[in-house]
This record gives structure tokens, C-alpha cells and sequence, in this order.
């Protein structure tokens, strides 16, 4: 059946409208559906964002042969069911992770948010100097130089104590 | 052990006083947490599971939260109340049905709420009414330093907060607004709603309705990027860029509607108010649609004689698992019909 707005493609989605007393049958395509707003279509999963990236990858058969020694997870798992089986694993596929990370959440794929109060001052000073130094950086972008006099400041102070 | 009383009353976060309301239903914040010594859910064993589950509930029974937090076991649960659970946005779909070691809490005004061993073994959730991003901020921020006071999270200072899925590790951070976006949809606007959203690595999702069919017309915005950005700087751009510009668009596309085809839009409210006075039975996503309507009527004030809190409530009792729960049996899907169109009628009449 081809789609009865664009008459082109095959009719994938099939919607049943009920109003006014009357069913009302409608037969689209992906694209009108989509472009109706019946049907949202979501961002790709991760599960096609695993396969796209396994086969970019020219070392695929050595990642394939991957394995937590922690937790036992090979790589072909966590593919499989778009899962990780433990922290340790962001270090264990950090290879194949990085191009991932990277598509998801774009180039800076360094922390910047909130930091565990516990036992991690070391790392929140990291994280904070980070945060701050590209604050600097947006604001001088932005020709913001009092902001940016401030946290010149700031970034000075933190890296004394 | 019954949720019964949930379903005879709304949420608190469903109240029509909150800024946007209108437009904006929800603002909620989710963080995903886990725990440092243990592995991920899908590589735990029910044993470690349930030692999760029976460490977690002790911290979120003594945690010292302003409101207390009521703990559920949800393999104990019985279905509806699952159900309910789903419907009042306290757990996912995928956590009621799940296996295993599963809990959850949720606070009286049900605005704030913990998943335990979903996909990741803490989920922190906070729901507010309309656009109230930075009050959710604070909350949950708030809740998390209750629980980091004392556990151990798995952490790593180059990738912050490390998550079962990749998708959500650094900061752990889902922001999700719930817009009403009747204007959008009617005039074929919704996807340049999610074209542009794609463009800033944000998810478009239809709220109701089976799969990804968007009934009733709520849709619901959350960011893709967890991390790279603080928290801070995420809700900033929900708060001051996304949501304003689709509350704009949607704002301008019904004063559109309605100077260019103001007998189209009428048709559409006052046809969805006899039916929804009339009907002896209903379908969820005739209800759901219909309802939609009348909002977005009362909304452009094309209505006056209803209040935005009673068609909220409307939206939310005369789901499945509420009228079963009200009803407290399991109905057939013809009886939740009739039950359906009962109370809706009952309700429009009271006003």
C-alpha cells in the first residue's frame, strides 16, 4: 500500500484516528508520519550507534576479542545489549568508548559537572579548574573581559591551594 | 500493601499555578547513580541485587530527606499498583516489569522520587510543575548530597558519574520538560520541533499513547548530551533557550490558528466538549485526544466554564490504572470504557 499523502513510498505506519464518532484509517509512510507529529521519531539508539561505530572500526576484530577482567563483559556483550557490566569497563573498551562518546555528546568528552564531596577534593579541583578555564575561554570569546578579569581570578586562587 | 489513595488524588506537580502552565506541564531532572564495589545491574546476580536493593533502602529510610520517603518493593507490588506507579511518571515502564531486587520511593507530594536497581542502581527523579528548572536543580542536587554523605558513587574524574549505558555517564544528568503542543501538531509544525531539537543533541518524544504515536498531544524534550557541559549549563539552555523558543513557536502558531481559522479551532473545542459530555463510553486515546482539545481551548480562552487543574486531573485519573484502582478490581477494556466516559462526564458537570 503506498502512503496516501505523498503517494510515493510504502505506507509503514497505519493510525487509526477515533473522533467524531467515525474511525478514520490513515496509511504514511515514515516521513509524513513524522511530518504529521503522530509518529515521533526518536534519535538513533544506542544499539545503532554501537553497530554503526563497530563497523567504522578497522581493529574490529580486536575489539571483538575484548574482555573485562573485572566483570567478565566481552566487548561483543556490551554491544549486543548496548550495556556496560561495570565501571571498569570505560577502561577496558576506552578505545571503541571514545568514538561513542564523542557521537553522543560531541567533541569535549571531559567531565565538567558536579564532583562526589567525598574523598575526591583532588578531583573536584580538577574538574573545577577545567569548568572555570573554559568558562574564561566563552567569555573572552564573547569579549565579556570583566567576567573574564573575575574568573582569571578565580582560576589563579584555586591553583594556589 | 495498596496505592489506592495515590489514584483518588493529583500530583502535586500537576498543579495550573506554575509558571507556563499552559504550554509547560512538567519540568523534571533525573540523575543516574551507582555504586563503587559493585558491578553494573546487568552483570549482578540476584544475590547482589538484593543486597543493593536492602543497602539502598536503609539509606533512603534514614536518609533525612523534608519530606520522607516511602519505600516500595516493587517485586512485591501487585500489578495496578505498578501500574500506577508508571502512569504517576514515579518509575519507567521497563522498572514495573522488570526482575529482580527492584525498589522504588516516592515522597507524599510526589515530587521527588528514587528508583533502585533499574537500569542503574540509583535513580534520582524530580518533578515540578510548569518551567521550574532551578528549583528541580536545587532539589535533587540536595537529594544526591543526602545519599553521596553516604555511599560511595562510581566516579572518574575524566568522565564524572559512570553509568551502566554510555549515553548517560558524566554528569548523569536527564532534563525533561513535558510541553502541550496542540497548536504545533494541528498545523503540521511538529517536526521542525524535532529537527532543530536533533540539531542541539536533544530528544523529542511523544508522552502518551502506544509506542511513538504522540496522543493527547504532550511531548516531551530532554538532552541527549551528559557529558562535556555542567548541570548548570544544560539547564541554562533548556530554561532560556529550548523551551522559551518552543512555548514561542507554539504561542504564535495558535494565534495563527486562530485569526486565520477561528471556526476550525472552535469546531475542534466544542466538539470535544460535547463528546466528553456526552460519551456513555471512551477509549483512552479518544479521551486523550479530546481532552487535548478542550486544554487547548480553555488555554486561548476560547472556553472559560472549566479549570486548567481539573482538565490536568482529568488527563491523569482516566488512565487504565487509575480507574481500576479507584474501581479496586481489574476491569476489561469495555468497562474501563464505560468508567472512562462515567467520570469524565461527571466531572465536566461539576463545574
Amino acid at each position: 500500500m503506498l502512503c496516501q499523502r505523498c503517494h510515493k513510498n510504502e505506507a509503514t505506519i497505519h493510525i487509526t484516528e477515533v473522533g467524531n464518532g467515525e474511525h478514520q484509517e490513515n496509511h504514511l509512510c515514515e516521513q509524513c508520519a513524522e511530518a504529521d507529529g503522530s509518529v515521533v521519531k526518536n534519535p538513533a539508539t544506542i544499539n545503532q550507534l554501537l553497530s554503526s561505530l563497530i563497523m567504522a572500526h578497522t581493529g574490529a576484530s580486536e575489539l571483538a576479542g575484548l574482555t573485562c577482567p573485572e566483570c567478565g563483559i566481552s566487548f561483543l556483550e556490551f554491544r549486543q545489549q548496548g550495556l556496560l557490566g561495570c565501571p571498569n569497563d570505560y577502561e577496558v573498551f576506552s578505545q571503541a568508548l571514545g568514538d561513542l562518546l564523542v557521537r553522543v555528546h560531541g567533541q569535549d568528552t571531559h567531565h565538567l559537572g558536579k564532583v562526589p564531596a567525598r574523598g575526591a577534593t583532588k578531583q573536584k579541583k580538577n574538574v573545577e579548574l577545567l569548568r572555570l578555564r573554559r568558562e574564561l575561554a566563552i567569555a573572552v570569546e564573547a569579549e565579556k573581559y570583566e567576567e573574564a578579569a573575575g574568573l582569571r581570578d578565580r582560576i589563579r586562587e584555586f591553583e594556589r591551594q | 500493601m495498596k496505592l489506592t489513595e495515590l489514584a483518588r488524588q493529583s500530583g502535586a506537580w500537576l498543579k495550573s499555578e506554575a509558571p507556563s502552565a499552559g504550554i509547560v506541564i512538567s519540568s523534571r531532572i533525573r540523575l543516574a547513580r551507582n555504586l563503587t564495589g559493585y558491578p553494573f545491574l546487568s552483570r549482578c546476580d540476584h544475590q547482589q541485587k538484593l543486597e543493593i536493593q536492602q543497602f539502598l533502602r536503609e539509606q533512603i529510610d534514614s536518609l533525612g530527606t523534608p519530606e520522607k520517603l516511602r519505600y516500595i518493593n516493587i517485586d512485591e507490588a501487585e500489578e495496578l499498583d505498578r501500574q500506577l506507579l508508571v502512569e504517576r511518571h514515579l518509575i519507567s515502564r521497563q522498572h514495573a516489569q522488570a526482575n529482580g531486587g527492584r525498589g522504588m520511593a516516592f515522597s507524599a507530594s510526589e515530587k521527588t522520587s528514587v528508583m533502585v536497581n533499574e537500569e542503574d542502581h540509583l535513580r534520582l527523579q524530580v518533578l515540578q510543575p510548569g518551567l521550574e528548572l532551578d528549583d528541580a536543580w536545587k532539589e535533587i542536587n540536595q537529594l544526591d548530597d543526602l545519599f553521596e554523605a553516604r555511599l560511595d558513587y562510581a566516579f572518574s574524574s575524566k568522565l564524572g558519574y559512570l553509568t551502566a549505558c554510555p549515553t548517560n555517564v558524566g554528569t548523569g544528568i536527564r532534563v525533561s520538560v513535558m510541553l502541550h503542543l496542540p497548536g504545533l501538531r494541528m498545523s503540521g509544525q511538529i517536526e521542525k520541533v524535532t529537527r532543530s531539537a536533533h540539531d542541539m543533541r536533544l530528544a523529542v518524544r511523544g508522552v502518551h499513547g502506544e509506542g511513538t504515536q504522540a496522543a493527547g498531544d504532550f511531548y516531551q524534550v530532554s538532552n541527549q548530551r551528559t557529558l562535556g557541559a555542567s548541570e548548570l549549563q544544560i539547564i541554562e539552555e533548556f530554561k532560556n533557550t529550548v523551551v522559551p523558543q518552543i512555548v514561542d513557536f507554539e504561542e504564535q502558531t495558535r494565534e495563527k490558528l486562530l485569526s486565520d481559522h477561528q471556526q476550525f479551532v472552535d469546531d475542534k473545542v466544542f466538539r470535544a466538549l460535547g463528546m466528553l459530555q456526552n460519551a456513555r463510553t471512551i477509549s483512552s486515546e479518544e479521551s486523550l485526544g479530546l481532552l487535548s482539545h478542550l486544554r487547548m481551548g480553555l488555554t486561548m480562552e476560547r472556553i472559560s466554564n472549566i479549570t486548567l487543574d481539573t482538565l490536568n486531573e482529568l488527563f491523569q485519573r482516566t488512565q487504565s490504572a487509575h480507574l481500576q484502582q479507584i474501581e479496586g478490581r481489574a476491569l476489561s477494556a469495555e468497562e474501563r470504557g464505560v468508567k472512562r466516559a462515567d467520570y469524565i462526564r461527571q466531572r465536566l458537570s461539576r463545574n
